[in-house]
């Protein structure tokens, strides 16, 4: 099992350097904005995730927790891919995370999709990670739901 | 080689009894196998224990040789089996110094049994009729404390919200020790029961439960001991301890999952409920209604697990074989040395009593701001196997102030050489999240 495959510089980057980290109002006068708090009931990883949106475009997707590399890695490329996208895009965007988080190494990731989400691929081998990884993204399509932007329901195999 | 004489009359090497961590290490087959690579380095044995061979092959013996149910069959397996299942009750009950054979009750897991004793008076407590030391209502109080095991925290909480009853508990000190001094305040006349923890799975301090007993028994309280991390690993004597209920688990002493004891003085067994319904429990049964067989057949209902205890009676055998004054003594020189090794690695920090005194072997620890989660992989990819996380124990994680922490438990097989390892793999954790 190689380390470096799970903790890819970008992955470290993001951990060390945040991208867009805390909790913050809505800029756009107008917007719907909702959170949602998801914890690691196994290691007690937590992060809150909040969407503000007009219904069409996620003008801000902010963020706070505490727990691992992995987990707060994933939410700052959360906050990366997925702020300013509209609700369509961004979902599709979430599928595809999801779908590469719960592919146990076998998904080939699309960079032109996941940007640096593609750097989660080895997290896939690690099935302890694979939550630690998913943490923000659950709470973002809850905090969205709470915003009223709906995603179909994922089906999560970790 | 040199050698120290050591004078007359000062305690001496031999005076403690002490084994050969090679030759245990030889009785358990899975220390030989490479993890990522890395010969493995198991430091998780609060979690759970390994198993010798002697348990192993009692299990398999059992199920090719004397599979049969229990307490049930006249045939000549199911006598064996009958026999070998008492028998391994009767080697737990020698074990922990129990008055009696019949106090000792086969559970699932420590979970279980204290969750026997707290549906027990839940079900006391909607009969005018039962043992009143069993009734709970609004003012009646359960103490417990800040250290215990979510298994010694939910079933009271749940308890209390049944009941009416206030659940309190003992905080823990900055260096990981029961804070007693509130303890005439804690314990009074309302409180019916203190269920405690004797040696913490997070801290690993072993609590002197002396004091809080005395002034149980002032209140006319009852008293539940934890014993899941201490039965493993220090000689425990339920008469000494003055307990009136103890709980522990098999995985954790050498024997399989799935097997845990609840021990309790003969005379309040008999006076409790019963929890579970079914086969094996009862005296007779009429459409009408029911009445109960005595304990500990009242707290077996249903086929138990046969094999498990069989093989748990092994694992008593196994370390009464190398004796519990040896793997206390074993674990605490191991201890001293793991205190010593981690205090070495920078910006690392100890929670729980930093010297070999009143703990036992199972060390919490950060690694500066490193996430445990973070610390545990790259260990694991050294072949280092330690537990992280908030270790079923939130509530100290809390008082500590962190999300999770890192443990590190030795047992029997653990050899200095393993802590050795322990701090260079920290090391190139600190490299990676320099």
């Amino acid at each position: 099992m190689q380390l470096d495959q799970l903790y890819q510089e970008i992955i470290l980057d993001h951990y060390k350097h945040p991208h867009g980290r805390g909790l913050r109002d809505a800029a756009e006068p107008g917007d719907r904005v909702a959170e949602a708090h998801h914890v690691n009931p196994t290691c007690g990883d937590e992060v809150t995730v909040r969407v503000a949106t007009d219904g069409a475009v996620l003008h801000d997707i902010s963020y706070d927790g505490m727990g691992c590399s992995i987990s707060q890695a994933s939410a700052s490329v959360l906050h990366e891919l997925l702020r300013g996208r509209g609700a369509g895009e961004a979902f599709a965007v979430h599928e595809a995370f999801v779908e590469l988080m719960s592919g146990r190494g076998q998904v080939e990731p699309d960079e032109d999709v996941l940007g640096d989400g593609v750097a989660f691929a080895g997290v896939a081998r690690y099935p302890a990670r694979v939550k630690c990884a998913l943490l923000p993204w659950m709470a973002f399509k809850d905090a969205a739901a709470r915003a009223g932007v709906g995603a179909s329901p994922t089906e999560v195999t970790a | 080689m040199t050698s120290i004489a050591i004078p007359e009359g000062m305690p001496q090497y031999d005076d403690v009894p002490r084994f050969d961590v090679t030759r245990v290490r030889a009785d358990f087959p899975i220390l030989d196998r490479e993890v990522n690579g890395h010969p493995l380095v198991y430091l998780d044995s609060a979690n759970t224990s390994h198993k010798p061979r002697q348990v192993l092959q009692v299990l398999d013996e059992h199920y090719a040789r004397h599979n049969a149910n229990v307490s049930r069959s006249v045939h000549t397996l199911g006598t064996e089996a009958t026999e070998a299942y008492e028998g391994a009750r009767a080697k737990v009950a020698a074990f922990v110094n129990a008055p009696s054979v019949d106090e000792v009750v086969f559970t699932k897991n420590s979970t279980e049994a204290i969750n026997i004793v707290a549906y027990a008076f839940s079900n006391a407590s909607l009969r005018a009729d039962a043992d009143p030391r069993f009734r709970l209502g609004p003012g009646d109080e359960i103490v417990i404390s800040e250290m215990e095991h979510h298994s010694n925290i939910v079933p009271w909480q749940l308890l209390a919200e049944r009941t009416g009853a206030t659940l309190r508990w003992f905080p823990v000190t900055e260096q990981g020790r029961l804070d007693e001094s509130g303890l005439d305040d804690l314990v009074t006349e309302r409180t019916k029961l203190v269920s405690l923890v004797h040696v913490s799975n997070i801290l690993g301090t072993v609590n002197a439960t002396a004091r809080i007993t005395e002034r149980v028994r002032e209140v006319g309280a009852l008293l539940l001991l934890d014993c899941s991390q201490s039965v493993p690993h220090l000689p425990v004597d339920v008469v000494a301890l003055d307990a009136d209920f103890v709980a522990f688990t098999g995985h954790k002493m050498c024997g399989p999952t799935g097997i845990g004891v609840l021990w309790g003085r003969g005379e309040l067994l008999a006076a409790m409920p019963p929890v579970l319904g079914g086969g094996s429990m009862i005296e007779t049964v009429s459409m009408g209604g029911s009445t109960f067989a005595a304990p500990p057949a009242r707290f077996e209902a249903g086929t138990p697990p046969i094999a498990e205890a069989v093989a748990l009676g092994a694992a008593v055998d196994y370390l009464t074989a190398l004796d519990m004054r040896a793997v206390q003594w074993h674990e605490k020189e191991i201890t001293a040395y793991a205190l010593d090794a981690l205090a070495s690695v920078p910006g690392l920090r100890i929670f729980g009593p930093t010297v070999p005194v009143g703990r036992g072997g199972t060390i919490s620890f950060a690694l500066g701001d490193v996430h445990p989660h973070d610390v545990g992989q790259v260990l694991d990819s050294l072949g280092v196997q330690v537990r992280v996380g908030h270790h079923c124990a939130k509530p100290v994680c809390t008082r500590f102030g962190v999300p999770a922490m890192t443990r590190a438990s030795f047992y029997v097989y653990t050899t200095t050489g393993e802590i050795d390892a322990l701090v260079g793999a920290l090391e190139q954790v600190r490299k990676v999240f320099d």
